[in-house]
């Protein structure tokens, strides 16, 4: 049995106490009675109308998309969609898309791009579906076809990572010109479990890896991959799901705004630099030490941390 | 009789390992020496062996024709990552076991006389991990063949993306991506060659979008490790799922290419394979690229963009 190496502990916060505070984020992110994208989409959005299928092979259950009307903005939606109770959810396959749900986000983004619609993205999943059925038909090719699509994509992209966003198979739908995430919400690179499994060598260690990653919405925010926090009402998104959806509703109508006015190449290239400019790394010198590029992230990191933990304190009633 | 010299025929050291290596496939025991002269591929059951990025070069580009760019890149621990040793450790541990400063290298060399653009990815750093100086490194690739109007070669071998750079390694996939949309856009040619393994977030990003994707025999090419799976899944795995014979059956690899064979495969390649001239190139956006719309302001361009996208 190797020693139990706990992370880092940031700054003087209790490393456990730190563990069971973004645990619980875990745990809220994943929870069943969260809305999902139909709900909050029905809940801020008017004419909705729903459009199904790729085009090439079926309608994926586990990605939803269609118009809808955002106080009067018209707008295409693409989301991933999990299920509220165990049967409609193994219907959805938990929200774990096979090719063909990337594929239907294609073809609305691409619908999106000529009608000069913006797109709004929801992002929730624990990743696409790992299955032979998913690899024969090439989920990574999906994947990496979305993310194209959506990285040249000459329209507007509001993305919100509402729940879990888990991985390539959340990327896919994610790559917007401005990411907001709901307080609850997270993002990482594979599962904590997954994370465990491989880097411990066990999924007991799964807490540990959620620490490790930062796959908090206030981490993401002081890493830049996402643009702005969305707060939740008390008790999180599943206490008052309409609460939660007339909060977002205002921030992407707001961004949906900002973005209208926007040249559309100068659209696209920000959207460029957006993720060409994500993560950092330094150059090795002839003499001396590597200089970082762009330092201080992690100071940054650091005090996104400890104002989280704080805040989660002071919210949480003695 | 035959003298029994002492240093001989010691339990465990019948095949010392700097001088043979077993075939994990067919476990045949490979004089080195031999499996080196044969491109590292085994004689007998023809597995390839992974090839470090030097040997991997020099392979398929023309002798002493490959000059590397940003050498010097090297990842940092934007996270503090800890798992079972801290991520610096890890880092420091592999360029000093590797010689290298990180997973792969990129620059220019000629093939049969071709320029082209070049990025080998080298699974012994890390398991080839995508953390942001892979990214980094295949979009400068991308970037620089799309300045010079030359073809780009991606030689994947890497087990995904790099998880000690968390979200950051994630986004590595829409910066790559994005700089082979504007590629594809321009009409400059990409080749995307899967080396065992090429999995997970490269292969969910540019390994998978080449104009034309090659692989080599056997190579383990798939989206989710065996482990993510069979956690996921309880369905038994299919017999040679996520080889490169799969994926050539399923219509995600145009061939599967045996070692001996690549150089002079790709050369051909790069007879057809040439950027689009710069005229007829802009605005075609028809290839696998980003959009149907040219890139350079038109009529239809100013004409929309003075419509309200609300309504």
């Amino acid at each position: 049995m190797v020693d139990v190496v706990t992370p880092e502990p940031v700054d003087k916060v209790d490393p456990d106490e730190l563990r069971a505070a973004v645990w619980d984020r875990v745990r809220m992110a994943r929870n069943v009675k969260r809305p999902h994208t139909l709900e909050l989409v029905k809940a801020m959005a008017t004419d909705v109308i729903e459009l199904h299928g790729d085009r090439l092979f079926r309608d994926d259950p586990a990605v939803v998309g269609g118009l809808c009307r955002i106080d009067g903005r018209r707008a295409v939606f693409v989301g991933h969609q999990k299920g509220g109770e165990t049967d409609e959810n193994i219907r959805r396959n938990f929200g774990m898309p096979h090719p063909e749900g990337y594929r239907k986000a294609i073809r609305l983004y691409r619908l999106a791009e000529r009608l000069q619609l913006p797109v709004v993205t929801f992002v929730d999943t624990p990743g696409a579906f790992p299955g032979p059925a998913s690899e024969e038909r090439g989920v990574a090719e999906a994947i990496a076809r979305s993310i194209m699509v959506m990285t040249g994509l000459r329209t507007p992209i509001v993305t919100l990572i509402t729940g879990e966003g888990g991985s390539g198979g959340a990327l896919a739908l994610a790559v917007g010109d401005v990411v907001l995430a709901l307080e609850n919400s997270i993002y990482s690179v594979i599962s904590p479990e997954g994370a465990a499994s491989i880097l411990w060598r066990s999924a007991d260690y799964s807490q540990q890896a959620a620490v490790a990653m930062r796959l908090t919405a206030a981490e993401q925010l002081a890493l830049g991959v996402i643009d702005e926090v969305v707060p939740e009402p008390a008790g999180g998104a599943h206490e008052h799901p309409e609460e939660a959806a007339q909060r977002l509703k205002v921030r992407i109508a707001a961004q949906l705004d900002t973005l209208a006015g926007r040249d559309r190449n100068a659209l696209v290239d920000a959207r460029y630099s957006r993720y060409r400019n994500m993560g950092e790394f330094a150059v090795a010198t002839p003499s001396g030490e590597p200089q970082p590029e762009r330092p201080g992230m992690l100071d940054r990191i650091r005090r996104a941390a400890q104002f989280d933990d704080r805040r989660r304190r002071t919210a949480t009633p003695a | 009789m035959p003298i029994k010299l002492p240093f001989a025929g010691r339990r465990g050291e019948e095949y010392p390992k700097d001088l043979w290596t077993q075939c994990p496939d067919c476990q045949e025991m490979l004089y080195n020496k031999t499996l080196d002269k044969g491109l590292r591929v085994c004689p007998r059951c023809g597995h390839h062996f992974r090839l470090r990025v030097d040997t991997r070069l020099s392979l398929l580009l023309d002798r002493d024709s490959f000059r590397e760019h940003d050498a010097g890149l090297e990842s940092v621990d934007m996270l503090a990552f800890v798992d079972q040793k801290p991520y610096t450790d890890r880092l420091v541990a592999a360029r000093a076991s590797t010689g290298v400063r990180d997973a792969a290298a990129w620059g220019t060399g000629t093939i049969a006389g071709t320029r082209l653009a070049v990025c080998a990815m080298d699974f012994a750093f890390m398991g080839g991990s995508m953390g942001t100086v892979v990214g980094e490194k295949v979009t400068r690739a991308a970037e620089f063949a799309l300045a010079e109007r030359i073809p780009l070669l991606v030689i994947s071998a890497s087990g995904g993306a790099r998880m000690q750079e968390g979200t950051l390694s994630l986004m590595q996939l829409a910066k790559t991506v994005g700089a082979l949309g504007r590629l594809a856009d321009a009409g400059v040619p990409f080749i995307s060659l899967m080396t065992d393994p090429t999995t997970g977030g490269t292969f969910a990003s540019f390994a998978a979008l080449g104009d034309v994707n090659i692989a080599e025999p056997r190579a383990l090419i798939g989206f989710a490790g065996a482990r993510v799976a069979a956690g996921t899944i309880a369905e038994e795995l299919p017999e040679g799922f996520q080889r490169a014979e799969f994926l050539f059956e399923h219509g995600f690899v145009d061939m599967v290419v045996a070692r001996d064979k690549l150089r002079d495969t790709i050369a051909g390649l790069l007879r057809y394979l040439r950027a689009a001239p710069v005229d007829k190139a802009s605005g075609n956006g028809n290839g696998n690229g980003t959009g149907p719309l040219p890139r350079s302001p038109s009529m239809l361009d100013n004409l929309l963009s003075r419509e309200p996208s609300r309504g």
